[in-house]
């Protein structure tokens, strides 16, 4: 490599040209090109992004869009949503109510993160936050059925309310877990579908025992 | 053979227990390995407890203790480490859920079900079902008891689904960690037979819960006596296969310290299945209707209690 030490451009020379990419047909998701796009389109994207997944859980079929492209800006709104939702509930004293801002919270969030871990320990395939979006996803039925509660309840709280909720917020438990249990259960060994199935269906119970026993103060 | 040799002086109490009874134990233990250690309690009990040697699976105790350690081999801090936690399939978990509430008399829990392959799943979504299942039932069970009452107005208790959760998980997680410490520091002292490791006990203290699950669901019926009747069976249940896993590691010990240590296991068991039904279930009111007392002028005068 002796020779190559003196290897030098002299100046006389003059060294120019371009370097240019040629754009081409690049998908417009390339780092440089989103910078300089308009605000709203960023943020339509992410809501076109968050509805098409609503769809996709409101008539789930196998689809693994939902799955490959994971947010959780969906599963935000529901929580926070269905949390504020239930507040003004009855509360003669403080303990004796109905769960708190941060209970309902906690209970969606720590919930959904025991239900993948347990998921993958058992060996499922599915990765963490995919995992995450859909169990976060499959609230929104349970999310539409608590509207509909507030609004019958805002008719009155009789018996013949209390009928209607309960029809309501048994079909919206059926179809939370059939829509999650549809996306999560392909991911799992054959023969433990059973024991990943069954904390969903009990997250997806708490939820609506939590709807059901909503009481107006 | 040397390899045989040792592994075996790795399990100080049984390599003991052959040395000490038997000084020439070790020539033997080459060919057969598997079939001395039965022959040596046949010898020392009585002839009529071969069923003990089913009961306490001593002749696989040895490999099930090395299967367990060569099983767990991945480093604690690695993911796949907890993933042999979780190493059951539906039939299995079925299987000894079955087992935890059919006890079969003479037949260990931990050795016929659990067999070396003790899991977490079990325990911990048993827990958190008999925590949502209490709550939600002793809320039911107090709204059908009020129900009738002008002054009733219903209140879903969310507070009391923390009290549960802290309750059970503390019960089924820390007198296991509590007994087999108790069991280790007897094991030193006393060359004990049978010993279990954490999370077998852990195993059997989670699957015996699971008979409350339908007895919750079942103490929504206001009947003091209806309830009773089930806590003192679902009790019988759970403590015998407490009492039938844990009897053989005591069994050498001091009589006395043996069925202290039982004693302990089923009192605290007991007490768990009465505190709960004390503060998630109102007591009954009796629901006769109202005494009519008969008036002077012969009008009855219904009195609303």
């Amino acid at each position: 490599f002796a020779g190559l030490a003196d290897v030098s451009i002299s100046e006389e020379i003059p060294v120019e040209g371009q370097i240019t990419v040629p754009v081409g047909s690049h998908s417009p998701d390339e780092d440089g090109s989103t910078l300089d796009e308009p605000v709203r389109e960023t943020i339509m994207r992410d809501l076109k992004a968050v509805g098409k997944k609503f769809v996709h859980v409101l008539y789930p079929r196998k689809s693994s869009t939902l799955l490959r492209d994971w947010d959780l800006w969906g599963p935000l709104v529901l929580c926070v949503s269905l949390a504020l939702m239930l507040q003004g509930g009855s509360a003669d004293s403080k303990d004796d109510g109905g769960p708190q801002f941060a209970e309902v919270f906690v209970i969606i969030w720590f919930g959904a993160v025991v239900i993948t871990l347990n998921s993958k320990l058992l060996g499922g395939t599915i990765s963490f936050f995919q995992s995450l979006c859909v169990l976060g996803y499959c609230v929104l039925p349970l999310t539409v059925g608590m509207l509909v509660c507030r609004l019958v309840l805002l008719a009155g709280s009789g018996t013949i309310s209390f009928i209607i909720r309960l029809v309501v917020v048994l079909a919206m438990f059926a179809w939370s877990t059939l829509a999650s249990t549809a996306f999560l259960a392909d991911s799992q060994p054959p023969n433990r579908k059973a024991l990943v199935v069954y904390p969903i269906f009990l997250f997806y119970f708490v939820i609506s025992w939590m709807i059901l026993t909503f009481t107006p103060q | 053979m040397a390899a045989v040799d040792d592994l075996k002086f790795q399990e100080f109490d049984d390599a003991a227990n052959l040395l000490a009874a038997n000084p020439d134990a070790t020539t033997i233990s080459i060919e057969e390995p598997a079939e001395v250690p039965k022959n040596q309690h046949s010898r020392l009990h009585q002839p009529g407890r071969e069923e003990d040697d089913e009961l306490l699976g001593t002749d696989d105790s040895d490999k099930t203790e090395l299967l367990a350690g060569q099983k767990k081999s991945a480093p604690f801090w690695t993911f796949d480490y907890y993933q042999t936690f979780f190493d059951v399939d539906t039939y299995q978990v079925l299987d000894r859920i079955k087992g935890s509430v059919f006890p079969v008399p003479g037949k260990n829990f931990v050795r016929l079900y659990i067999r070396s392959n003790p899991d977490l799943y079990g325990p911990f979504w048993i827990c958190a079902t008999l925590v949502f299942t209490i709550a939600v039932s002793g809320n039911l069970s107090n709204f059908f008891i009020h129900l009738g009452k002008p002054t009733y107005h219903y209140v879903p208790q969310f507070r009391k689904v923390s009290i549960a959760a802290t309750t059970i998980y503390a019960y089924a997680w820390l007198v296991p960690l509590a007994l087999w410490g108790f069991l280790m520091w007897r094991n030193s002292k006393v060359m004990n037979i049978v010993s279990y490791s954490f999370l077998e006990i852990l195993c059997v203290y989670g699957y015996s819960l699971f008979i409350y699950i339908p007895t919750a669901i079942l103490w929504i019926i206001p009947q003091k006596v209806v309830r009773w009747v089930l806590m003192m069976f679902s009790l019988g249940l759970s403590g015998s296969v407490l009492v039938m896993t844990f009897w053989p590691a005591v069994r050498d010990d001091n009589r006395r310290i043996a069925l202290a240590t039982v004693g302990t296991v089923v009192l605290l068991h007991a007490l768990l299945s009465v505190g709960c039904l004390a503060y998630f279930f109102d007591a009954p009111e009796l629901d006769f209707p109202a005494p009519i007392i008969p008036a002077h002028n012969g009008t009855a005068v219904v009195t609303k209690s």
